[in-house]
């Protein structure tokens, strides 16, 4: 059976080299741009713009008052400064704040109805909309539900119908605000309060669509949700915001994606996403993240802003992180566990991989709360080019949270003697009965390594993919089935052009 | 097959000849042996050969099947089957054998315009070379040569070295670190290897291991050259003699 398994994997990761060296033409593959025509939101920000998007989703008033208070909390806050990120004063009257798909307007029923540039702009991501094959007929096709978000309006939401059976609720925020709003109203930020930093309140203000997720008790989720986030109106920036709820005894595994199309501009990304975990209950969040991380000199790519957060909030709950980060210009972003329900665990595992002259702070926060709770923190971080990349994390234990554990292994792996790896581990705790461990590495893709697989006959970009790869392993195989390829794409991607 | 001639090279921007006006012709077929003294540029001929950075050939040329072999890449050479079986051998964490060496040689036949081996294809033929090898199923299932011991490591160069089926096989202190049963079992897999069109290049500093696998011809490699050669009982007088007499 393991060897089955083994064979099936091989087979895939075999596939994925081979993939990855017929993409050498264009070292970006989806920089290109759709032209669906964009309703938007005047460029800038003020209250206008913030009721102009309110209006737009037609949200009730206490929506609307959550959103204005929000913004001028935003107006008295400061910028942080505190990551080892350097970039250009962002000028946030220069954006726009709301751009949809016109096409969207009457609310497609099924694939057929869908404006067919947008499914020609996921044909060309390769994006796999499992639904296409399953209204085609393919038997046996994976069961994926896509709730695809396009810019900033989600335009297809699949397998409603099998999930409602079950009772999960899948369907994007802003549908959820109108036909959950008792949900929404209980649970919306309650982990991520719009108070919390610059970024979140931000995006409180302004955040025009997300998914929600409702797991009723016992509910085991029948199929992975999954939800693609592109980008693709020159100057928008994106502000999602994604709430997932799992009730008592539930599980839901829910998968992120992200790629956007080459542009000149920055464009600024401030997404919060908000994970409630009650009593036994159990999330597991993977995200895929490439978002154009500049040209060759450093210039244009995506400033990613995020804010996620979940609350262990019952006995025994648990949440596992798993994102593979390779994009975007600046990466700040610090996925987080609240453990506060007695017996909890919280995972973190990372791969972050920064080329060019990329610059990712990134990293986790583990706050132990609750008696006997655990956390496991992996944290793969590989700089290549002139890039740097810090890994920061906290760990903390409050007097309460008598029997914590936690360890944390972070590996930093160099490619070439332009770039910078930094790992900034904070450990506070306030019970003598916390176990902690932190263990790190810093090593070099070494030349001997590269020229043995090159003897043995892999090209040198083949050579640093596989050897990646076998560096981020660990945390590889924590990914769901459906990501791990194009994980495993995206680091070589990711990493063309970065030796010799 | 192998045409060596005159080969000159350098490291440390030319501060330092290594080989110095090397030449040597190993006809397909036949198994050359390499010995020497310390640091007489044994390894260094065999990276020359293999394409590794760090050296610049400053002079000669290699003629490799009709091809102009130090123009090619390394993994050019590789494709047009050339192996290099390591005397230290690299570990490669995180990458099992089996996938590591399922890529080696798919991008070789790729290189080569052949279709991939199939999974099942593969997979037998390896396991019946592991067989062969005396190697447990389940170190090619571990990282490759991470926390194998050091004859374990040798033994996985001749694994793979039987999975690729190269043309022209460099074998560089193959038996350091072997026990004399290993040895046999290495020296039996390459010697099923020798085929009328394949060459070996066996590189060694000890006589020992001439014994299981018999060359044709021997050359003593000393400051950079070839200095002496002669058949199989060659190497036998080496070893009583030593290299004294051959170094400047």
């Amino acid at each position: 059976m393991g060897e089955v398994k083994n064979i099936a994997k091989d087979a895939i990761e075999a596939k994925t080299v081979e993939g990855v060296a017929g993409l050498e033409a264009d070292k970006y593959k989806y920089g290109f741009e759709s032209d669906i025509e964009q309703e938007f939101a005047p460029k800038g920000l003020n209250e206008d713009i913030v009721r102009f998007i309110s209006e737009k989703k037609n949200e009730p008033d206490w929506m609307l008052k959550w959103r204005l208070d929000a913004y001028a909390r935003w107006l008295t806050m400061e910028e942080p400064t505190w990551a080892m990120v350097d970039y250009p004063k962002i000028d946030y009257q220069d954006a726009y704040y709301y751009a949809a798909p016109k096409s969207d307007k009457d609310g497609p029923k099924s694939l057929d109805e869908v404006d067919p540039d947008l499914l020609e702009v996921y044909k060309k991501l390769g994006i796999p909309l499992k639904e296409q094959e399953v209204l085609a007929g393919v038997q046996g096709a994976p069961r994926v539900a896509v709730d695809a978000v396009f810019d900033s309006v989600s335009v297809v939401t699949t397998f409603k119908e099998e999930l409602a059976k079950v009772g999960v609720i899948f369907c994007p925020l802003s549908e959820a605000v109108q036909k959950h709003p008792e949900l929404v109203k209980k649970y919306l930020g309650t982990v991520v309060p719009p108070t919390d930093n610059y970024f979140a309140t931000l995006n409180t203000a302004v955040f025009s669509e997300g998914s929600f997720v409702y797991i009723p008790p016992g509910v085991r989720c029948p199929m992975e949700l999954s939800t693609y986030f592109r980008m693709n109106a020159q100057g928008t920036g994106q502000f999602e915001r994604t709430l997932i709820i799992a009730d008592k005894g539930s599980y839901v595994s829910y998968l992120e994606g992200c790629t956007a199309p080459m542009r000149d501009e920055n464009q600024l990304h401030a997404a919060v996403v908000e994970l409630i975990v009650l009593e036994d209950a159990e999330i597991k969040y993977s995200t895929v993240q490439n978002w154009w991380p500049g040209d060759a000199e450093g210039k244009g790519g995506v400033y990613n802003f995020v804010t996620k957060r979940a609350d262990c909030r019952g006995k025994n709950s648990k949440v596992s992180w798993t994102q593979v980060e390779t994009g975007s210009a600046i990466t700040w972003k610090y996925p987080s566990c609240v453990l506060r329900g007695d017996g909890s665990s919280g995972e973190f595992y990372s791969i972050a991989i920064t080329n060019g002259f990329q610059q990712a702070d990134t990293g986790t926060k583990m706050i132990h709360l609750g008696k006997n709770t655990k956390s496991r923190i992996i944290s793969k971080g590989i700089s290549a080019g002139k890039s740097n990349q810090t890994y920061r994390g906290l760990v903390s234990a409050h007097k309460k949270a008598t029997g914590a554990r936690n360890f944390t292994q972070c590996d930093s792996l160099l490619i070439g003697d332009q770039c910078g790896a930094h790992t900034v581990p904070y450990i506070e705790t306030n019970t003598p009965s916390a176990q902690f461990e932190h263990e790190a590495t810093t090593s070099k893709l070494s030349d001997e390594q590269l020229f043995y697989c090159r003897q043995r006959g892999l090209s040198e970009e083949d050579a640093v993919a596989l050897l990646v790869n076998g560096f981020c392993r660990d945390v590889l195989q924590k990914l769901p089935m459906e990501f791990a390829v194009e994980a495993q794409k995206l680091v070589a991607i990711s990493l063309e052009g970065s030796v010799g | 097959m192998i045409k060596i001639k005159n080969l000159t090279a350098t490291v440390n921007d030319g501060q330092q000849t290594i080989l110095n006006g090397l030449s040597l012709e190993v006809p397909a077929g036949e198994v050359h042996a390499i010995m020497g003294p310390n640091g007489a540029g044994k390894s260094t001929l065999s990276y020359v050969l293999t394409g590794k950075d760090g050296y610049d050939v400053t002079d000669g040329s290699v003629d490799y099947l009709g091809q102009d072999l130090l123009a090619m890449e390394p993994e050019e050479r590789a494709a047009a089957g050339m192996f290099l079986s390591f005397q230290y051998p690299l570990e490669i964490p995180g990458v099992p054998t089996m996938h590591f060496l399922r890529t080696a040689l798919n991008a070789q036949r790729t290189a080569r315009g052949e279709e991939n081996m199939a999974a099942p294809e593969f997979l037998k033929k390896a396991r019946q070379i592991a067989t062969d090898l005396k190697i447990k199923p389940d170190m090619l299932k571990r990282s490759l040569n991470v926390g194998f011991s050091g004859g374990e490591k040798k033994r996985m160069e001749i694994f793979q070295m039987m999975m690729l089926e190269p043309k022209f096989i460099i074998m560089d202190e193959t038996d350091s670190g072997l026990d004399v049963d290993a040895l046999r079992i290495v020296a039996d897999g390459v010697n099923a290897l020798r085929a009328p069109d394949r060459g070996m290049l066996v590189i060694t500093h000890y006589q020992r291991l001439l014994d299981y696998i018999v060359p044709d011809r021997v050359h003593v490699l000393a400051d950079g050259k070839i200095v002496a050669s002669g058949d199989a009982d060659f190497a036998k007088l080496l070893e009583k003699e030593g290299y004294d007499k051959y170094a400047a």
